[in-house]
C-alpha cells in the first residue's frame, strides 16, 4: 500500500478528474480516495479541496465525520466486530474480548507489527447469524472464539477465501 | 441440465455458502454432469443457510445445512434426481415454516437468478412499470395511496401522501431517493431484498420516477453492505441494458436515471434529511424541518424518500392493485411486513406476514424459542431506539398503532430476542452509548445527554446512586426526548425508559452490591 508522493499525488488528480463534475461529489472522492490507499492521507485534503473549490476544513469536516473514512493506514487485515444487540444477546461481548486479548489491542488499534486493525461496527446486517464479523470485507457469521482463532491464523497465513 | 441455488446472500455467505459453491462446480465437472449454478437470494431460513436446491425432475428441493464437506456425498446420493440425505428438506415452499407466510414484496426473493431481467420477467417483474406507464401520474399516486402502504423504513408516513405533495411542486428537477441505510441493529430486510431481488428496487423507483416527475433516482446504500453494492451495481446495468433504465424508459419517451451512492458508516444518515446532506457530499448532520424534503429536498428540489421495503411493494400494488395489498392486514397498518427475528432465537430469519400476527407466534412458532433453550425474557423492536418489551406483552399484535399504545414502536420490523440471562441495565447503557457514537452533534440533548446518559448509567452499573441517580436518569431522558432536533436523540431514551420500567430489579440489582 506504500505509494510514493508523486504516485499518490496523480492518483489523487485522477479520481477528482474522474469525480468533480457529478453532483455532490465529495464523498464519492473520498470513497476513491481510501479505495486507492487503504486510507484519506492527511497531504491529500488539500489538493481535494482546491479540486472540489471546498475549504480545507470543510474536507477535514467530512473526513472526520463519517466512521468508514481513516487517516492512518489500516493493519494488512481489518477486523470489524459487530458490538449491536443482536449480537450481543448470542456472545459478541465475551468475542470482542477475546478478539482484543488475542490481538494485544482494543479497540480503533492496529497490532504494533500491523498486522491487525480491530474495528467495532453496529450492525452489519448479519443478525439473524449472530455474533457476526467481517474480517477484509468477508461476512462471517455464529462465529465462537474457537472459530475467530482460526480465522484469525488463515488471514495471518495468507490463506484466502474463507472456509 | 440441471440448476442448483447456492444463496449468494451475504448471511449465507457467512455461513459457508461461497465454498459450498466452489464445492459443488469442482464435484459436478470431476463427475462429468451438466450443472447450471445460479447464486440467489435467501429464502431467509438462516437455521438452515447455506440452503441449497437443486431443480430437477421432482421439481425444486431443498437441502440444507449444507457444508462443503457434504458436497460428495450429496453426489454420491444421487440429489440431481432427487435421491434420499440426511440434508434433504423436501419442497422449500412446503415446509410449514415457508408455507404460512404471505410473500409478497418477498415474492420473489431467494426462487429467482437477483440480476437477471429475464428471470424477473418469468416472474410478473416490470408487469407495474407498464402499467404506470399508462396511467396518468395522479392515478400512479392514488392507487398507492388506496393500498395503504406506509413508510416501512420506521416512520410508517402514508407513501402516497408522500407522493403526491412531490408531485404537486411545480414542474422542474426533482428526484427520487431510496433510503438503503439500514442502520437499524436487528434489521436486514433492505439487505436481503437488494441482494435477492434488487430490480423490484429499481423498478419501484421508476415507477415513483414517472408518478412525481423525476428523472434523476439516487439509492443512497450504507457502506457495511459491500455485497449488496456489487448486486445493485450489476442490476442497475443490466435495467440499462434491456432498456428499462434510461432516457426512453420502455419507449415510453419517459426518461429515469438511476445510481447508487455509497454512505460512510454513519447510522445518522438514516435520517432522511442527514442522509440527503450526506447525498450532497457533506457531514450528515439533520436538518430543520420544515421545509420537507418533498417541497425542498435534494439539492434543494422536491425530493421522494422512501425506503426500500416501501419502493420495492409499490411494483406489486401496480401490479394486483391497491385493493389487493390493502386486503391484507389489520386497521391502519395495511399490506405485509417483512420481519425480522435475530438474536436469541432458535429459527432466526426473514418472516412476511400481514400485520396482525402477535410477538409470541413470531417467536415461538416461528422462531422456536431461543437459541440457548432458555426462556426469552424480552425482545427488543424497532432497532437501536426501540422500546423493551417483556414477557408479559408478547402477545400484543404486529400494528404500528398497537405497539405505540403500550409504549413500542414497530419500526423497520426487526425484533432482536434476550434470554433471562439478559442485564437490562447493561441494555440502557449500550442505548445511551450507541447514541453517543452517532450523534451527529448538531443539538445539544443527543449530543451531550447522551454521553452524560453513559455516565449515569456507569454509576449506576457500579452500584452507586441509587433512586437518586435513577431519578436523574428518568430526568435526562424526558429532556432528550422533547429537546433532541431528530429521532436519534428523541428515541433513545425509549429502550432506557422501558428498561426502567419493565426491568427495574436489573437497575436496582447493582445498587445492592
Amino acid at each position: 500500500m506504500q505509494t510514493s508522493a508523486l504516485d499518490q499525488e496523480h492518483d489523487v488528480r485522477r479520481i477528482l478528474a474522474q469525480y468533480k463534475d457529478r453532483p455532490g461529489p465529495l464523498l464519492e472522492v473520498l470513497h476513491a480516495v481510501q479505495g486507492a490507499f487503504g486510507f484519506i492521507p492527511p497531504q491529500a485534503i488539500g489538493p481535494i479541496a482546491e479540486g472540489l473549490n471546498l475549504s480545507r476544513a470543510e474536507v477535514h469536516g467530512v473526513i472526520t465525520f463519517y466512521h468508514y473514512f481513516r487517516s492512518t493506514p489500516p493493519g494488512r487485515h481489518v477486523l470489524k466486530l459487530c458490538r449491536a444487540e443482536s449480537c450481543q444477546a448470542m456472545g459478541a461481548d465475551a468475542l470482542a474480548a477475546h478478539a482484543e486479548a488475542r490481538l494485544g489491542v482494543s479497540f480503533h488499534e492496529s497490532t504494533p507489527e500491523g498486522h491487525f486493525s480491530l474495528e467495532p461496527v453496529y450492525c452489519l446486517g448479519l443478525c439473524a447469524c449472530s455474533p457476526a464479523l467481517l474480517l477484509d470485507g468477508e461476512p462471517h457469521g455464529r462465529v465462537t472464539p474457537q472459530r475467530l482463532d482460526a480465522l484469525l491464523e488463515e488471514a495471518e497465513a495468507g490463506a484466502g477465501g474463507g472456509r | 441440465m440441471t440448476t442448483i441455488y447456492v444463496p449468494g446472500d451475504s448471511g449465507a455467505l457467512a455461513l459457508g455458502a461461497e465454498a459450498v459453491s466452489g464445492a459443488i462446480g469442482r464435484e459436478a465437472a470431476a463427475r462429468h454432469l451438466d450443472v447450471r449454478v445460479v447464486r440467489n437470494g435467501s429464502r431467509g431460513a438462516y437455521w438452515l443457510e447455506p440452503l441449497v436446491e437443486v431443480e430437477g425432475p421432482h421439481g425444486r428441493l431443498a437441502y440444507g445445512p449444507v457444508g462443503a464437506a457434504d458436497v460428495p456425498s450429496l453426489f454420491d446420493a444421487g440429489w440431481l434426481q432427487g435421491g434420499a440425505h440426511r440434508l434433504a428438506l423436501g419442497a422449500f415452499e412446503s415446509l410449514p415454516w415457508f408455507c404460512g407466510q404471505q410473500r409478497l414484496t418477498f415474492q420473489r426473493v431467494g426462487r429467482t437468478d437477483p440480476c437477471s431481467v429475464t428471470d424477473y420477467l418469468a416472474n410478473g417483474g416490470y408487469a407495474g412499470l407498464r402499467r404506470a406507464l399508462s396511467m396518468d401520474p395522479a392515478a400512479i399516486v392514488e392507487q398507492v395511496t388506496r393500498s395503504g402502504l406506509r413508510g416501512r423504513g420506521g416512520a410508517a408516513f402514508p407513501t402516497g401522501i408522500k407522493w403526491k405533495t412531490v408531485l404537486g411542486q411545480p414542474p422542474g428537477r426533482k428526484y427520487v431517493t431510496c433510503n438503503a441505510d439500514e442502520g437499524d441493529s436487528g434489521t436486514f430486510s433492505d439487505r436481503m431484498l437488494m441482494e435477492g431481488d434488487p430490480l423490484s428496487l429499481i423498478e419501484g423507483m421508476s415507477i415513483a420516477g414517472i408518478a412525481v416527475g423525476a428523472t434523476q433516482g439516487y439509492i443512497y446504500l450504507r457502506a457495511e453492505y459491500p455485497h449488496a453494492w456489487r448486486t445493485l451495481t450489476r442490476a442497475i446495468a443490466a435495467a440499462y441494458a434491456a432498456g428499462y433504465l434510461g432516457n426512453d424508459v420502455l419507449g415510453s419517451g419517459r426518461r429515469f436515471e438511476l445510481e447508487v451512492r455509497l454512505g460512510a458508516g454513519a447510522y445518522i444518515c438514516g435520517e432522511e434529511t442527514s442522509m440527503l446532506e450526506s447525498l450532497e457530499g457533506r457531514r450528515g448532520e439533520v436538518r430543520v424541518r420544515p421545509p420537507l424534503p418533498a417541497v425542498k429536498g435534494l439539492f434543494g428540489c422536491p425530493t421522494v424518500v422512501n425506503n426500500v421495503i416501501t419502493l420495492a411493494t409499490v411494483p406489486l400494488i401496480l401490479q394486483r392493485g391497491a385493493e389487493f395489498y390493502a386486503g391484507f392486514g389489520m386497521g391502519k397498518s395495511r399490506g405485509t411486513l417483512p420481519l425480522q427475528l435475530a438474536g436469541n432465537i432458535k429459527r432466526g430469519g426473514l418472516i412476511e406476514r400481514a400485520f396482525g400476527l402477535t410477538l409470541r407466534e413470531l417467536l415461538y412458532d416461528y422462531g422456536g424459542g431461543s437459541a440457548s433453550g432458555r426462556p426469552i425474557r424480552a425482545v427488543q423492536i424497532g432497532g437501536p431506539l426501540g422500546a423493551y418489551v417483556p414477557a408479559s406483552q408478547f402477545d400484543l399484535p404486529i400494528d404500528y398503532e398497537a405497539l405505540a399504545a403500550s409504549g413500542a414502536m414497530l419500526g423497520h420490523g426487526g425484533i432482536v430476542a434476550f434470554d433471562d440471562t439478559v442485564d437490562m441495565a447493561r441494555m440502557a447503557r449500550y442505548a445511551m452509548h450507541f447514541c453517543a457514537v452517532e450523534s451527529c452533534g448538531k443539538c445539544t440533548p443527543c449530543r451531550i445527554g447522551s454521553t452524560r446518559g453513559v455516565e449515569l448509567l456507569d454509576h449506576i452499573l457500579a452500584g452507586r446512586g441509587g433512586e437518586h441517580a435513577l431519578g436523574r436518569l428518568e430526568e435526562l431522558c424526558e429532556l432528550m426526548l422533547q429537546g433532541s432536533l431528530c429521532g436519534l436523540g428523541g428515541m433513545t431514551p425509549f429502550p432506557v425508559q422501558s428498561a426502567l420500567k419493565h426491568f427495574r430489579e436489573d437497575f436496582s440489582a447493582h445498587a445492592q452490591h
